[in-house]
């Protein structure tokens, strides 16, 4: 705890810290009403008889990425300094994910 | 340092759940765990993928996907994302009552979800949706059964955590781990937009 117990008065690194979790909480409440809103434009888009699949099948999709990414980057802290590795672990991932659907898609034609 | 030390707000660290070397190797090998779920999902997300439309004269998504049940289950599972984070806001605002009342609050909403997968399966089952109706019903039930069995395993571990660290309160010991329960909870949240959207929605525009 060395680096806490030493600062001068603690009170005031308080104050500061819970100033900045609530500026983060807000930006936080900022996504959730973003992921609502994205959630809800999905369920229209697909309730609404005038677009075709064409269009709406990659639009939802879309929809879904940008969603993740606010999930991820907000509600995971993955925008926080010292997520290098985590980054790295999860697009690996991704990397497979992509390269697994694709292959599937391919080679299963029944 | 010592993990199990008692702390006040003015010593609690800010980020307590890599205050600790244990901390930064929980939260390094979750991550890599993470990155493995990924890899899961995206076999079972690709088997359903390729076989969606294999329905052996079994219902086909169109006939079964209710638009109502799924949105109220998207609704109960995101919310559920944002009452964890407030969990962790309040973890590292050392308030452990508030975090654990938002950690009751995610199990709650978490539950609810659950019951509605399991209330819109035996629906399925009645109408003769079965596990082995077809490649379709097999790939369906394994994915979507696959997440629910991760809702569930958080609910269990989430509870747990409340449970047994009800007591005791907060410290640089249990701070990485309800950090870690929060990010499987999202992590989970994350696999249900792909869900939501690849599985329900994708089917409901047939």
């Amino acid at each position: 705890m060395a680096n806490h117990t030493h600062v001068q008065n603690p009170k005031v690194d308080v104050q500061y810290r819970r100033k900045k979790n609530a500026e983060e909480m807000k930006h936080q409440i900022i996504s959730f009403t973003l992921m609502i809103f994205l959630t809800l434009i999905a369920f229209f888009a697909v309730g609404y008889e005038g677009f075709s699949a064409w269009f709406a099948v990659p639009f939802i999709l879309l929809l879904a990425v940008v969603q993740v990414i606010f999930q991820l980057y907000y509600f995971m802290h993955m925008s926080h300094k010292g997520h290098e590795l985590p980054a790295l672990f999860l697009y690996g991932g991704v990397v497979v994910a992509f390269v697994t659907v694709w292959a599937f898609l391919t080679i299963v034609w029944i | 340092m010592h993990v199990e030390e008692k702390l006040t707000a003015e010593t609690f660290p800010a980020e307590p759940e890599k205050a600790t070397l244990e901390g930064k190797n929980k939260f390094l090998g979750f991550w890599f765990f993470l990155g493995g779920e990924t890899v899961l999902f995206a076999s079972l997300f690709a088997t359903y993928l390729a076989l969606k439309d294999s329905v052996a004269g079994g219902p086909s998504a169109k006939e079964l996907f209710q638009m109502p049940i799924v949105f109220l289950a998207t609704m109960l599972l995101l919310t559920s994302s944002l009452t964890s984070v407030y969990a962790m806001h309040h973890m590292r605002n050392f308030d452990f009552k508030k975090m654990q009342l938002w950690l009751g609050i995610t199990v709650l909403l978490g539950a609810g979800f659950l019951a509605l997968e399991i209330y819109e399966f035996t629906e399925y089952v009645h109408e003769g949706f079965k596990f082995s109706t077809s490649a379709f019903s097999s790939a369906f039930y394994t994915l979507v059964g696959t997440h629910g069995g991760h809702v569930a395993f958080g609910l269990l571990w989430i509870i747990t955590l409340m449970v047994r660290n009800a007591k005791r309160g907060l410290n640089l010991y249990n701070a990485p781990k309800f950090y870690v329960a929060s990010l499987y909870w999202h992590f989970i949240d994350v696999v249900w937009v792909f869900i939501f959207t690849v599985v329900y929605l994708m089917g409901m525009v047939g």
